[in-house]
């Protein structure tokens, strides 16, 4: 009986969590523009959602600056991790705390701050500053994916590859980089997505005739209420939830692999549970 | 050697980060004049006149509410996932996961489909023949939307501490006598504690400086702390008194968190990471 009722105050929240994503969905199919009743089985919102311009073109913007602000921010975040990795003591701590310091802000700080420091340096808001702007969200992130695995490095494994003759350089390519790559990739996906989920930074750095997914939807949001919004959100959800069971799936797959193989190896946690795991 | 790697990242985050955090404070401690800009704490005394108070009010009090709401929900379920209800955890873990992973836009806009007049939450109740509800642009709607919104982030660290818990403590409590009422009271919630402040933390904080929520389920005339910058950066063009809202905000935060990080044991990443 006790099982019962906790088994069914979950679903209880699950219902909570998902009927206004499944309502969503079921409208996006709905004949009649009125949502109270149903005019029958449509795709023409699909349709309407493929000729909007603005729609796609947004969509473009967002997949450009997330493709390439979470590159960059890969790139600056992971040297950056090696760096922090091998200094001690108050420069550590000091460069830590500034690592946390966009992680912790209001979202709208961090927005009108930068939007402050781009119209002051009298840069035109635009892409340029959309990509700044998200690479410099995005960085601590990176930061914070790559340094644990740093911790978990053998720390002689360096110091094996400069003894059998390699010269730095090659021990970090041909050593480190490869170890700590899972961290890289975990970082780099969760900056990708990041980048595409963000609208508040977005809103404040960008210029006119530039806008991101978020954006629009905001704009169309805010006149009411608009069945190709339903489409794209059904669209988008099913395109998340076919994306979680790959990274699942493969998880799953990887670590039965592992406990066939050597045992004790480390676990490697999926990028699209980092963000509230407890790796 | 290797140290210099991390060049980059220090002249990006002085350019980024922490130029543009001095900038904001020197216009909120600025005001404009025919000679240039003079220093003034004109922004800050304003923002202390009933109206906007009356802002930080309604923000902190939505916030507050919501907080709670999701604690008083959150707990239990993290509480029953964590317990032997369910056999396959990591897949409902999952599930409360998935939503998130939507735009957060849309999880909001979505709200509107559910509760406007003609909504699907309305057609539902008149079904029934159940009176009709009308809470679209008011205080209840925006609740309902940072609680939608932030739930996971209460229950997910307030489940990764209580997973943790060595069961043998909770035995050893019941051995020694105590009902399953004191064994929660002494043991199990001091314990989860940590993940308690996380999740207030983490609910809290963008409940506070949220301005999407506010302008899409309360209406255009809503105003909360988070608008009241917005407005005053893209509609009226008052830096200086929008960057002293900003400071105040920042300030309120850093309180929040020494506050909860007095309340807080050593495993204050646990949450977060």
């Amino acid at each position: 009986m006790v099982r019962f009722l906790k088994r069914s105050y979950i679903y209880l929240l699950f219902v909570f969590l998902y009927m206004p994503i499944a309502v969503l969905m079921v409208y996006s199919f709905n004949d009649s523009r009125s949502r109270g009743t149903w005019g029958g089985f449509t795709l023409k919102w699909y349709g309407s959602l493929f000729r909007d311009r603005t729609i796609m073109s947004s969509l473009y913007s967002t997949l450009i600056i997330g493709v390439s602000a979470a590159l960059i921010a890969t790139v600056i975040g992971t040297m950056a991790a090696i760096g922090i990795h091998n200094s001690r003591g108050f420069l550590k701590k000091l460069i830590m705390n500034i690592t946390y310091i966009p992680v912790l802000n209001p979202e709208i700080v961090t927005a009108i701050s930068l939007m402050i420091l781009f119209v002051f340096a009298r840069v035109r808001l635009g892409y340029l500053t959309l990509l700044l702007a998200h690479i410099t969200f995005n960085i601590p992130y990176v930061i914070l994916s790559v340094l644990p695995k740093l911790r978990q490095l053998n720390k002689h494994l360096y110091e094996a590859a400069l003894d059998l003759g390699s010269t730095p350089a090659q021990a970090l390519w041909k050593v480190i980089i490869p170890e700590i790559m899972p961290g890289i990739i975990t970082g780099m996906l969760l900056a990708f997505t990041l980048s595409i989920d963000d609208f508040v930074v977005s809103f404040f750095t960008t210029g006119s005739g530039v806008s991101t997914l978020s954006i629009t939807i905001f704009s169309m949001a805010r006149q009411g209420i608009n069945p190709k919004i339903n489409a794209l959100s059904t669209i988008m959800f099913v395109f998340v939830l076919a994306l979680l069971i790959i990274v699942n799936v493969r998880q799953a797959r990887d670590e039965k692999k592992e406990r066939n193989g050597k045992i004790g190896a480390k676990k490697q946690v999926s990028p699209y549970a980092l963000e509230f795991g407890d790796s | 050697m290797r140290r210099q790697s991390m060049m980059p990242y220090l002249a990006w985050m002085l350019l980024f980060i922490i130029v543009p955090l001095l900038l904001v404070v020197y216009y909120a401690f600025t005001i404009p004049s025919e000679t240039g800009n003079v220093w003034s704490l004109e922004n800050f005394t304003r923002f202390f006149e009933p109206i906007y108070l009356k802002v930080l009010w309604r923000s902190v009090y939505l916030a507050v509410l919501s907080t709670m709401i999701c604690l008083l929900l959150g707990y239990p379920a993290a509480m029953i996932m964590v317990g032997n209800a369910f056999t396959r955890k990591s897949a409902l873990m999952l599930l409360f996961v998935v939503p998130m992973w939507m735009n957060f836009l849309l999880r909001t806009y979505a709200w509107l489909t559910l509760l406007e007049r003609n909504g699907f939450i309305n057609v539902l109740l008149s079904a029934l023949r159940l009176p009709r509800l009308n809470i679209l642009y008011t205080n209840s709607a925006v609740i309902l939307g940072m609680v939608y919104n932030f739930l996971p982030f209460m229950v997910l660290p307030i489940y990764s501490v209580l997973s943790k818990i060595d069961k043998d403590v909770i035995e050893a409590a019941g051995d020694l006598g105590a009902n399953s009422l004191k064994v929660f009271m002494k043991v199990v919630f001091p314990l989860s504690l940590p993940g308690v402040v996380s999740g207030i933390t983490m609910v809290f904080m963008p409940a506070l400086t949220t301005f999407v929520i506010s302008r899409l389920l309360g209406g255009g005339q809503f105003t909360l702390v988070g608008n009241l910058i917005e407005q005053q950066f893209l509609v009226v063009g008052d830096w200086g008194f929008g960057s002293a809202i900003s400071v105040i905000m920042i300030l309120l935060i850093l309180l929040s968190m020494a506050i909860m990080s007095f309340f807080e044991g050593e495993e204050s990443e646990v949450a977060l990471w």
